[in-house]
């Protein structure tokens, strides 16, 4: 597997002229072509990504300065717009889909010197946890090809993993940058809600949706999500960033308050989870941090919380695919209402469908109120918990997942058991506080993540406690 | 517990605007009550004295001029994925008979 140099790092060499922006290129593309078999890719953007290099290797050698990620390759979850190649969310619906402009965290990252080279496989419109609900393929995970890599980012997750590029791009709704990367042993950052513009990003839910990085190491996640942090005109959610921005010394971690989630630690969890869980609490301890346990009791209800919001949010985004702008379209087949219902069922794949069919459910008149806004309410519930464990300790701390990765089919005929793999990650969206899932060694060989929780904008401290967790946990 | 029968599936599936096959308004029907079972534990959660959360910054009515912007983008450049124009604009079926 191809490794690689931090960020920093490479940018620096390529703007000192050391590297050229063409060599990181042609190693991201050659380890593209070489690990095929996993199918962690759609499809390169190899043309577009040779023209930026050389435009890049160019204004480097007439002296210009290209920016913090000079020459860098990236990778981005299939459901970014980007050009070079069409952004089909891994969905039959948008397959052919050619962009007409980028996303904002593509623009940002390309201002910078960064070059796209690849979009990753996905849960066709992220709607999953496996990418076996990819409209296209399954990825393999690279410890074990027999599993899943996670999702839904599980496309991006295997590309760091297997070293076809420093990092990818991933979006987070319930889990989906956290999962993946601690299925594959990366790195993956939930960044705050708003942090990050998800405009040219395909919406999902749009109330939980976050940008998000998956990459190496910690100082990487910061780096990628410094440059790709600013409000934007064009996403209304945005928040300002931190003046001192996300890139720091790892943190010291003696007398940091760290709280384990107890609800987290239960009944569920795989023992060797536990274990490795374990071993890691007890090394952040030994370097100092102060480690309490701590409940949150309406954690349990984040799930039951999640499957009627999300849905419900993505029977509203997903009503735009008609056939009728863009995507695929069934024409042949009598009048307008005809077109938009053929084109869906054969355009969308059935998780799709199910979460439209929820959606559409818990939003309808009799409904509404049961379902839709209870699950509100109960959302303030879990908020407030969180606030009040803010108040005792700087963060939480937990597994990232209750298992590793688990095999290809083994929850294919089980939508609901397929759920409950984001048991642990998805109360974090419903709060929009940032989550980090850092790797915590191996169970019976396959990979653990931690989780680390902060309160909401405390990204560039979560970031730094997170770096030093990192270095002890190795 | 609420059981989808395939009339409730038919009816929802005609409300999202999907023609479903039999075959999958069959396995929906139970799929979907499972998982709306599983999410009716919310039923007895109190949540007395609480509102519900629509979105969690705390940013409300987030406002902007209204005028024109220029991004750059030619008509043409965003109608290049429709499935069919006429003069520059989308063409679709007759939709009033």
């Amino acid at each position: 597997m191809a490794t690689w140099e931090p960020i920093a790092e490479l940018a620096a060499k390529v703007q000192a002229g050391e590297l050229s922006a063409r060599d990181l290129v042609e190693r991201s593309l050659r380890a593209i072509a070489e690990q095929a078999s996993f199918q962690a890719i759609i499809a390169p953007t190899a043309e577009r990504a040779r023209q930026r290099a050389a435009t890049i290797d160019q204004r480097v050698a007439a002296g210009e300065s290209v920016g913090r990620l000079a020459g860098v390759p990236f990778i981005a979850k299939d459901n970014f717009l980007v050009f070079g190649a069409d952004t089909t969310a891994a969905s039959n619906i948008l397959r052919g889909f050619d962009a007409p402009y980028q996303s904002a965290a593509i623009e940002r990252l390309e201002a910078e010197g960064a070059i796209c080279v690849a979009k990753a496989n996905l849960d066709a419109f992220a709607h999953g946890s496996s990418t076996e609900n990819s409209d296209f393929f399954t990825t393999k995970n690279p410890v074990d090809p027999t599993r899943v890599p996670g999702g839904s980012s599980g496309g991006s997750a295997a590309s760091v993993a297997l070293g076809l590029a420093p990092f990818a791009l991933g979006t987070d709704t319930g889990g989906s940058i956290r999962l993946p990367a601690s299925f594959c042993g990366t790195v993956g950052y939930k960044p705050t809600y708003g942090l990050i513009s998800r405009s040219g990003v395909v919406a999902m839910a749009s109330s939980t949706d976050v940008v998000g990085p998956l990459t190496r190491t910690v100082a990487d996640a910061a780096l990628v999500v410094d440059v790709m942090a600013a409000q934007d005109a064009l996403d209304s959610t945005t928040i300002p960033r931190d003046e001192q921005g996300y890139v720091g010394p790892a943190a010291d971690l003696t007398g940091k308050k760290i709280g384990v989630i107890k609800e987290y630690m239960g009944e569920g969890l795989q023992p060797a989870v536990r274990a490795q869980i374990e071993a890691a609490v007890q090394k952040l301890k030994d370097a100092g941090a102060e480690i309490t346990e701590l409940s949150l009791p309406s954690l349990p209800l984040g799930l039951a919380v999640y499957y009627i919001i999300c849905p419900a949010e993505v029977s509203s985004n997903l009503s735009r695919y008609d056939g009728q702008r863009y995507g695929l379209s069934v024409t042949d087949v009598g009048d307008l209402n005809a077109s938009y219902t053929e084109t869906r069922e054969r355009g969308f794949g059935k998780e799709s469908k199910r979460r439209i069919m929820i959606g559409t459910y818990v939003l309808s008149s009799g409904y509404y109120d049961a379902y839709y806004r209870k699950a509100q309410t109960v959302r303030t519930k879990l908020i407030n918990e969180f606030a009040a464990a803010f108040e005792q300790v700087n963060f939480l701390l937990g597994p990232t997942a209750p298992m590793t990765a688990f095999k290809i089919g083994a929850n294919a005929d089980d939508p609901l058991q397929m759920y409950l793999t984001d048991i642990m990650t998805v109360a974090v969206n419903l709060a929009g506080v940032p989550a980090i899932s850092i790797p915590a060694g191996l169970a019976e060989g396959l990979p653990v993540g931690l989780q680390l929780i902060a309160q909401q904008r405390a990204d560039r401290e979560l970031l730094a406690t997170a770096a030093a967790a990192e270095g002890i946990l190795a | 517990m609420t059981k989808l029968t395939r009339d409730d599936v038919l009816k929802l599936a005609s409300l999202a605007r999907i023609s479903l096959s039999d075959a999958e308004v069959s396995e929906f029907s139970d799929e979907l009550s499972a998982i709306l079972q599983y999410v009716e534990q919310l039923s007895r959660v109190d949540v007395a004295g609480l509102a519900p959360t629509n979105q969690v910054t705390g940013l409300t009515n987030v406002m902007r001029a209204d005028e024109v912007i220029d991004y750059g983008y030619a008509p043409l450049d965003l109608l290049q994925n429709a499935p069919a124009t006429e003069a520059n604009q989308l063409k679709v079926k007759r939709m009033i008979g």
